[in-house]
């Protein structure tokens, strides 16, 4: 059997992001405490755990919004290094080394529209942020901005009515009008995103996201706020994007629905440290959790109250 | 009524050259909230780039074409003076950008002393003139009496037309522009979806820059004589068309551009010509009394 050093062991994906020993600490506080955590390709992964208790941080830590205090958070676009390359990148002062199948990203070194330009992340927020003045379309030609911008002449092309300009333009239209054929706001393209009723917005979103053409999708409490006949349009549309586009989406969310039906893997926080990992059926039955979620059962209290009596 | 008329063109054009010059504070206002008090005399700048290409082409090549010639004038001017708004951009308001709010501000007053004194100390204190570029026009009788369609002042309102329309172009329809507008509303957000938003507010000077250039060659084409401090006024009134038109709204800028030289315009035809800002600040004044946000502004309202 020759399995080359870096390939995974059969059975079990290959990460396309690995979190190593992340901490985060504002001050005297520390939101995340060293936390290790593997997303695998083509996965849906999920970061649940009490209001507080760091997910939010972690995302904006993979995303370039902070600096991590320590740690190390690579992402690979094309197939997982050999252990060696890794070292040596992270030992260099490099942020990352692109090669013909991909490349590596060190995204604690690099900026917030680095990561999105460069890695391939893309991620949405808590609270709705689409650029509201501008229409539909608009919202989904703006996330294309990058190749665009360089496919169209750098825009100036434009006025002098060049071909390679409007070929680019109607590509991009192209792909944003499928994006809304999938979620259903193909007759509300020229509306200002701003009118969509609450659910429209938030797949729009998404959309818009994908649009950049990420291979890691961070998803920052897709479902709130979502009815569940809404919850349950949203976890056909994940999973038709892990099939589909060959995204890995890593999501924080809430609504338990959504996470144990449409998650491969389940990551728990409490107070910034990882107590739980593994599929949503381990998950479910871990007392740890259980605990972290429903609080210690009355009789395990009174157990330690007299153990303190004694 | 001929006279009315006559007034109405020398308006139009001295509110198109307002209206170039309140583009770039719009836009600069729209893109990262700060007012770019140094616009006035980077246009100032740009007339005196202007004038100097102009000189060296026909001193160089003498009896080149007029038109040839002014094309030329345009295009450097409009490179030169994106360079240098670049320049101020990156020197002086990129590193405070996450400061307080005030301090791009005073940045701003700085440069513009800065380049009022800059101007003064290379090219003296006294005015630059030109021998008229461009002479004659069209008479029109109307009526009793006739009215002049000079030449240039053809040119100052079909060149503003143009590029307008140019300009509306690049921000309405193509990745540019919504960029612009992206980063108009979520800076965040738009750096999110990999634009680089450093590179995109720098474009946005560059652009009004560009236009404030159109205006100086405009301006030296109707006036031929320009000096280190005629930056103030004209920025101060493009400024005044901004805001009245609405200060973050394009269209705004060139309706209030457009107002503002009509109103100085009549009210030095009709009433005095001493009190005529007086009446253009008055009428601002009013305007906003009863509009806050300008003619075409968005009012700011906070969902709760």
């Amino acid at each position: 059997m020759s399995v080359s050093s870096g390939d995974a062991p059969a059975g079990v994906k290959p990460p396309i992001l690995q979190v190593e020993h992340l901490t985060m600490r504002f001050g005297g506080l520390v939101a995340v405490n060293d936390l290790s955590f593997d997303v695998a390709r083509g996965d849906i992964t999920a970061l649940i755990g009490p209001n507080g208790a760091g997910k939010t941080t972690v995302f904006n830590c993979i995303t370039g919004f902070y600096k991590p205090t320590a740690g190390r958070i690579a992402l690979y676009r094309g197939a997982t290094p050999k252990p060696g390359t890794l070292d040596a990148l992270t030992n260099s002062p490099r942020r990352f080394a692109t090669g013909d199948d991909g490349g590596i990203f060190l995204l604690e070194r690099m900026g917030d529209s680095e990561i999105t330009a460069r890695a391939k992340v893309a991620r949405t927020f808590q609270n709705i942020r689409l650029f509201t003045g501008m229409t539909v379309l608009e919202n989904l030609m703006v996330a294309q901005h990058n190749w665009l911008n360089r496919a169209s002449g750098y825009s100036f092309l434009g006025l002098a009515g060049a071909k390679s300009f409007r070929d680019a333009e109607a590509q991009a239209v192209d792909i944003a009008v499928q994006w809304l054929d999938r979620i259903g706001l193909k007759g509300r393209a020229d509306d200002p995103a701003g009118a969509l009723p609450y659910g429209d917005q938030r797949r729009l979103e998404i959309a818009r996201a994908m649009c950049t053409g990420p291979v890691l999708l961070c998803l920052d409490e897709p479902a709130a706020g979502l009815n569940p006949r809404e919850s349950a349009e949203l976890n056909e549309f994940l999973m038709s994007i892990r099939s589909g586009n060959g995204t890995s989406l890593l999501l924080i969310e809430h609504d338990m629905s959504v996470v144990m039906e449409i998650s491969d893997h389940i990551v728990v926080l409490e107070y910034g440290t990882k107590i739980s990992d593994g599929t949503p059926q381990f998950i479910q039955n871990d007392p740890k959790v259980i605990a972290a979620y429903l609080g210690v059962e009355d009789d395990e209290v009174d157990e330690a109250e007299t153990e303190l009596e004694k | 009524m001929d006279y009315f008329l006559q007034q109405l063109v020398n308006g139009l054009t001295l509110g198109s050259v307002y209206g170039l010059i309140a583009i770039g504070y719009t836009m600069v206002y729209g893109i990262i909230g700060m007012i770019n008090f140094a616009h006035g005399d980077v246009f100032m700048l740009s007339v005196f780039i202007a004038l100097i290409v102009f000189v060296l082409i026909s001193s160089l090549v003498g009896g080149l074409a007029i038109a040839l010639a002014l094309i030329i004038v345009l295009v450097c001017a409009m490179a030169l003076t994106a360079l240098w708004s670049w320049a101020i951009e990156r020197v002086a308001y990129r590193p405070l950008r996450g400061s307080f709010r005030l301090a791009p501000l005073i940045s701003a007053i700085g440069m513009s002393i800065f380049l009022v004194n800059f101007v003064q100390l290379v090219q003296g204190p006294r005015n630059k003139s030109l021998p008229p570029i461009m002479d004659g026009g069209f008479v029109i009788p109307v009526g009793s009496g006739n009215i002049t369609l000079a030449y240039k002042q053809i040119l100052i309102i079909l060149t503003t037309a143009v590029l307008l329309a140019a300009f509306w172009f690049v921000v309405q329809k193509t990745s540019l522009g919504r960029a612009q507008r992206a980063c108009e509303q979520d800076r965040k957000m738009a750096s999110l979806l990999g634009i680089d938003v450093d590179r995109t507010i720098s474009l946005t000077f560059v652009m009004g820059a560009a236009l404030a250039a159109v205006a100086g060659v405009l301006f030296m084409v109707q006036y031929g004589v320009v000096n280190f401090s005629d930056g103030f006024v004209p920025g101060i009134k493009a400024f005044t068309a901004a805001v009245l038109g609405g200060i973050g709204s394009l269209p705004g800028a060139v309706i209030g551009g457009l107002l503002i030289g009509l109103i100085e315009v009549f009210w030095s035809a009709y009433f005095s010509i001493d009190y005529k800002d007086v009446a253009a600040f008055s009428i601002l004044a009013v305007t906003l009394i009863f509009m806050p946000s300008g003619l075409l502004g968005k009012p700011d309202v906070e969902k709760v």
